[in-house]
């Protein structure tokens, strides 16, 4: 166990390195001269070497790099010329809001998910059991953003039953948190469904059956436990994805967090803060993953060492 | 049942290609035309000049169904040369990988799970963002992102075909390298690369328009479906059909070739994959 965990631990470190070097070589090498950007186009020559050297970016890529790889590391990521004062701090401000909302999603995924699962599973064939397997194939494909506009379109302007937009009540979080649910409903659904349908072919089923079990005793007390074991482990995986795709999600309804700070970021080439947020979301990523990989290892026992 | 939903899909995609082909020769779309009089007009208006708007107008005044073909043009473009791009690059990088493995192999995989520690859309983001709105970047920005999901199906086919007895003969037989990878491994890789090419190609469209709607893809004066989608967002309770028009347009392309996905891997025999992104 102790090895296992130690072998991810060491594999999530240089993802990390990997994400910070990659992030490293997109912002640093592509986007041309920093220092002109800066100046402007009034500026000399002399004026950008200046701000060059002053930058250190007149040492070789390879120093800086190093040099920067030391910042990333005391999470000094530098002043955000627009919100002023430390990028990084004003990335953590934003933090709370898209916790809350993956947060909330990923309890929407699971109390509607699962159950649908179970049920579909349950009714092979049947109204529900096709519903999860549309589910399943639209909501991957939906364009998420788009979705979000139509229900903003709908529930919104329309029906005018839910805000459009984040105003501090705990209704405005309906749409985004649906809009971030729907392409993993139908996907746990799904999962759920085949896993208990695998389980239920299985023979310890036959046996509870045989010696006598009801029906609801065998399905919930027997079968529920061992599908519980996937679902579990791929919660975390989605909660990942949840972070990930809230990016676009908070833009389309103006919800204050790290995404939508993100893009604001981008857009402005406030490129501190862009570094800063994309990072804190690759960290949530992989530490998801390691904690997947751990738990699944942790809640069945019949996987060693061997066979991962 | 699969069959006819695979036609029905197979039929709509044909047209969806035919229309970002020839389209904009029937209906062009002028970005810069913009007439008042005719703004935010509903589907099955007729225009100040005497002309007919299937689908409406949007904020400036410019036809919708135009700007939906001008970007079926653009989805389509981005989403074929993206796929061929990062196809190709992932067959070679793929092919190299399984076929040699060693250090080669080491450094393309782990190359490629850096990049997939990444959640893909973040990584377009950043670097369509770094690079500034164009079309090319925008191929550009996507390809970088896709490269490693094919390189990894083409390493695995490639890997499993390396130890096969036909491979074998033909080393023995004295077959260089390049003749084995290209004629004896190649084929074997060829299916599940276009499964996953099908697969892709989908997800790229809603990864352009998603670009798009954040004002990252293509510059203002090309029609994108996300950025129509974005200028009717601040619309919607007045003229909702400019931000629903593209988006459906979208729906039904991406599903369909989804449909199609579905139809080619059970074709092939090879089970579902996961799709979280």
């Amino acid at each position: 166990m102790i090895i296992y965990v130690a072998r991810r631990l060491g594999q999530s470190v240089f993802l990390l390195f990997g994400a910070i070097t990659i992030v490293f070589l997109a912002l640093r090498v592509i986007p041309g001269d920093p220092a002109s950007l800066i100046l402007g186009s009034q500026a000399t020559e002399a004026e950008r070497e200046a701000l060059r050297a002053d930058l250190g970016l007149a040492d070789p890529l390879l120093v800086q790099y190093v040099r920067h790889l030391g910042e990333v590391v005391r999470l000094d990521f530098g002043e955000s010329w627009r919100l002023g004062g430390d990028a990084f701090a004003g990335v953590l401000e934003r933090l709370p809001a898209t916790l809350t909302l993956a947060g909330y999603a990923l309890a929407l995924t699971l109390l509607v998910g699962f159950p649908l699962g179970v049920y579909a599973a349950r009714h092979t064939g049947r109204f529900a059991d096709r519903l999860v397997n549309y589910l399943a194939l639209t909501g991957q494909a939906l364009p998420s953003f788009w979705v979000g506009i139509m229900l903003v379109l709908v529930f919104a302007r329309t029906l005018d039953i839910l805000p459009a937009t984040a105003d501090g009540t705990p209704l405005a979080l309906v749409l985004p948190a649906f809009t971030l649910a729907l392409p993993f409903l139908g996907w746990l659904a799904r999962l759920v469904r085949n896993g208990t349908l695998e389980e239920l072919g299985k023979d310890y089923v036959r046996t509870a059956r045989s010696k006598g079990l009801s029906e609801q005793v065998v399905f919930n007390v027997h079968v529920l436990r061992n599908t519980l074991t996937p679902v579990v482990t791929v919660l975390g995986l989605v909660l990942g994805n949840f972070i990930a795709d809230a990016v676009i999600i908070e833009q389309v309804f103006a919800w204050p967090g790290i995404g939508s700070l993100m893009i604001e970021s981008i857009v402005n080439r406030d490129y501190a803060v862009a570094e800063a947020a994309i990072l804190l979301i690759a960290v949530f990523y992989i530490g998801l993953n390691l904690l997947v990989d751990v738990l699944y290892f942790w809640l069945d026992p019949r996987i060693t060492l061997e066979t991962v | 049942m699969k069959t006819t939903a695979a036609r029905v899909a197979g039929g709509v995609l044909a047209l969806f290609v035919l229309v970002a082909v020839f389209g904009p020769l029937l209906v062009p779309y002028d970005s810069v035309s913009t007439g008042v009089a005719d703004r935010l007009l509903p589907p099955g208006s007729t225009l100040s000049d005497g002309s007919f708007a299937l689908l409406g107008t949007d904020q400036l005044g410019r036809d919708l169904l135009a700007q939906v073909i001008a970007g079926s043009r653009v989805s389509l473009l981005v989403a074929v040369t993206v796929v061929v791009v990062g196809g190709l690059t992932g067959l070679v990088l793929g092919l190299l990988a399984g076929y040699y493995g060693g250090w080669l192999d080491a450094v393309i995989s782990r190359v490629g799970d850096m990049q997939l520690a990444f959640p893909s859309i973040l990584l377009a983001i950043l670097l369509a963002g770094a690079l500034g709105p164009s079309l090319t970047n925008v191929i550009i920005a996507l390809a970088v992102t896709r490269w490693v999901i094919f390189a990894r199906v083409v390493r695995g086919s490639a890997l499993s075909a390396r130890n096969r007895e036909f491979v074998d003969s033909a080393r023995v037989l004295g077959a260089g390298s390049v003749r084995i990878m290209t004629r004896y491994i190649y084929p074997s890789c060829v299916q599940p690369l276009l499964v996953a090419a099908t697969v892709q190609v989908g997800l790229t469209m809603v990864a352009e328009a998603a670009l798009s709607y954040l004002g990252l893809g293509v510059p203002i004066d090309q029609a994108s479906w996300g950025s129509t989608i974005a200028g009717g967002r601040d619309y919607l309770a007045s003229a909702w059909w400019i931000a629903a028009v593209p988006g459906v347009a979208l729906t039904l392309v991406v599903v369909c070739v989804g449909i199609l996905g579905d139809a080619a891997r059970s074709g092939s025999g090879q089970a579902s994959a996961a799709v979280v992104r």
